[in-house]
């Protein structure tokens, strides 16, 4: 290898060296041209604050919420939320995904139900759940819940059904009793697709927490940001939408990570 | 001896690794296999040939319990143990974890591993499946097979997928592993040669039912030259419908 790159000519061995920078930097350069525009842009007038905080402006503005503790504050009222309703309804949709994927019984009693009630429109059923529940936090989590429960249910009874029969067949031929057959090959044949529903849950339940946290609150994220158009504060909304923004990408990055533990199988099939 | 679910069912005939009477099987109006009689007698090596189609891996899959429609006396021995073309390896699970699956008894574990050093796979212990190449993986499952200490072990086409010179090593093992643990075998496979190598009796299936048995008194290791064989494997072919000296 050495001695057929020395055979090279010097010129185009040097050239493409000159312009490398690592693949990140690379990546971050149309990026940070954009801020600058939108900086420039504010500077000069041309975008009014009244539309778009200039970008140092939402900078000075993102720490004194911080340092006031009114971002810390609003931020953990709406990861509350988020944390009560993604539990209640993980384990409501990963639960009857067990039922019915598990059982023929099961699956009559519990799939069309299901199947009938993801038809509904989720945003649809705001005004039915404040009549229900009033305007508290009961609405939310609800609704965060329902959002969530779907995608969780029907990727995990899919997954559960999409188990591969020549390995039932196998577990059957090792006499694996029920127990060991569910433990050993339906769950970890299943979790790669109980995994994509996670990650949708996740962005729905993002999604969710946005629209209920607008439509009436006065604590977390949404609160925030609605009290700032109030005041025409583009700044602290921008603020509000990077924080949204960090977080789905958080979650996101944590089912990555989640996947890449518990799906170490696939890598050699992945290369 | 355990006698299966078959519809008429009646002991086995005492001794033996499976005993077979009557088998018949219909998918819809197709009858596959119309009136099947086998014994393989424990220890006993018994290759079943036949045309692609022809119904040897749904006999087969009778005998290994996973045929609930199949009519007829099925008797076969306690522990019966399958490998299947595709090795079947459960991939969420590192080889030593496959072969221990479902093992009964004291120290699965170290039995496992065990059965793994004999079919020489000391090294991939903690291999993810999907990393193996298709003769380690057979290797894995015939372990998994073979750790069972099976009295019936059923084969189903095992070394088909495996280029020439993989296929002659596993040859090999499988006779050095047959000798050492003497389950009765059966396996099943479409290549004339592999079983005048391997077995003790070779069977023809064809029109659903047993349609020719050639024993091969032959020590082992074999050589395919064998002028006994090259007899055999004419006779056989021509069972086949392929005529010998077309594909000499
Ligand atoms: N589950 C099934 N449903 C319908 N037909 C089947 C089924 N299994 C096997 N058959 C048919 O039975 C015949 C014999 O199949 P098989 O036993 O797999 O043949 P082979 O001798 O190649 O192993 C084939 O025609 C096949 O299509
Ligand atoms: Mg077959």
């Amino acid at each position: 290898m050495a001695s057929t790159e020395l055979d090279l000519p010097v010129a185009s061995r040097a050239a493409p060296v000159r312009w490398r920078l690592p693949g990140t930097g690379r990546r971050l350069v149309s990026p940070l041209a954009l801020l600058v525009l939108w900086q420039l842009a504010s500077s000069t007038g041309l975008l009014p604050e009244r539309l778009l905080a200039a970008p140092s402006v939402v900078a000075a503005t993102a720490l004194d919420l911080v340092s006031s503790g009114t971002l810390p504050e609003a931020l953990a009222v709406s990861l509350g939320r988020v944390a009560a309703g993604f539990s209640l309804g993980a384990l409501a949709g990963v639960g009857l995904a067990l039922v019915a994927g598990l059982s023929r019984l099961g699956e009559y009693a519990v799939d069309p139900p299901m199947q009938m009630l993801r038809a509904l429109p989720l945003f649809g059923l705001i005004p039915l759940f404040i009549l229900w529940f009033g305007i508290g936090e009961t609405p939310k989590v609800t609704l965060l819940a329902l959002g969530v429960a779907f995608p969780l249910y029907l990727n995990t009874f899919a997954g559960i059904r999409g188990v591969d029969a020549k390995l039932a067949e196998v577990a059957e031929v090792l006499r694996l009793s029920r127990g060991e057959l569910i433990r050993h090959v339906v769950l970890p044949g299943a979790l790669p697709q109980v995994l994509v529903g996670l990650r949708q849950s996740l962005g729905v339940g993002w999604l969710v927490l946005i629209v209920a946290e607008q439509v009436n609150a006065d604590s977390g994220l949404g609160y925030m940001i609605n009290d700032a158009r109030e005041f025409l504060r583009t700044d602290v909304i921008v603020v509000g939408l990077l924080v949204y923004c960090a977080l789905g990408l958080v979650t996101d990055g944590l089912v990555r990570l989640l996947e890449r533990r518990a799906l170490a199988w696939r890598r050699g099939l992945l290369g | 001896m355990a006698t299966r679910a078959a519809r008429l069912s009646a002991e086995p005939a005492a001794g033996q690794a499976a005993t077979v009477r009557g088998l018949t099987r219909s998918f819809g109006d197709r009858r596959v296999l119309g009136g099947v009689d086998l014994d393989i007698a424990p220890g006993e090596f018994v290759a079943l040939l036949g045309r692609s189609g022809s119904g040897k891996s749904t006999l087969l899959r009778v005998l290994a319990g996973l045929d609930r429609e199949a009519r007829g006396e099925i008797g076969v021995a306690t522990t019966v143990a399958v490998s299947f073309q595709e090795p079947r390896l459960v991939p969420w699970k590192r080889v030593l974890a496959n072969v221990a699956l479902g093992l009964r008894g004291p120290d699965p574990v170290g039995r496992a591993r065990a059965a793994l050093a004999e079919v020489g796979l000391t090294e991939h212990l903690n291999a993810w499946p999907l990393t193996l190449s298709g003769g380690e993986a057979q290797r894995v499952s015939l372990a998994r097979a073979l750790v069972r200490e099976p009295g019936l072990l059923l084969l189903d086409e095992p070394f088909g997928a495996l280029d020439a010179l993989t296929k002659i090593s596993m040859h090999r093992l499988v006779v050095d592993l047959w000798a050492r643990h003497r389950p009765g075998v059966l396996l099943v496979t479409h290549d004339v040669d592999e079983a005048l190598l391997l077995a003790d009796r070779v069977l023809v299936l064809d029109g659903g039912r047993i349609a020719h048995e050639s024993a091969v008194p032959l020590a082992r290791p074999r050589h395919r030259d064998h002028h006994d064989l090259v007899a055999l494997r004419a006779g056989l072919l021509r069972r086949l419908g392929v005529d010998p000296e077309e594909t000499a």
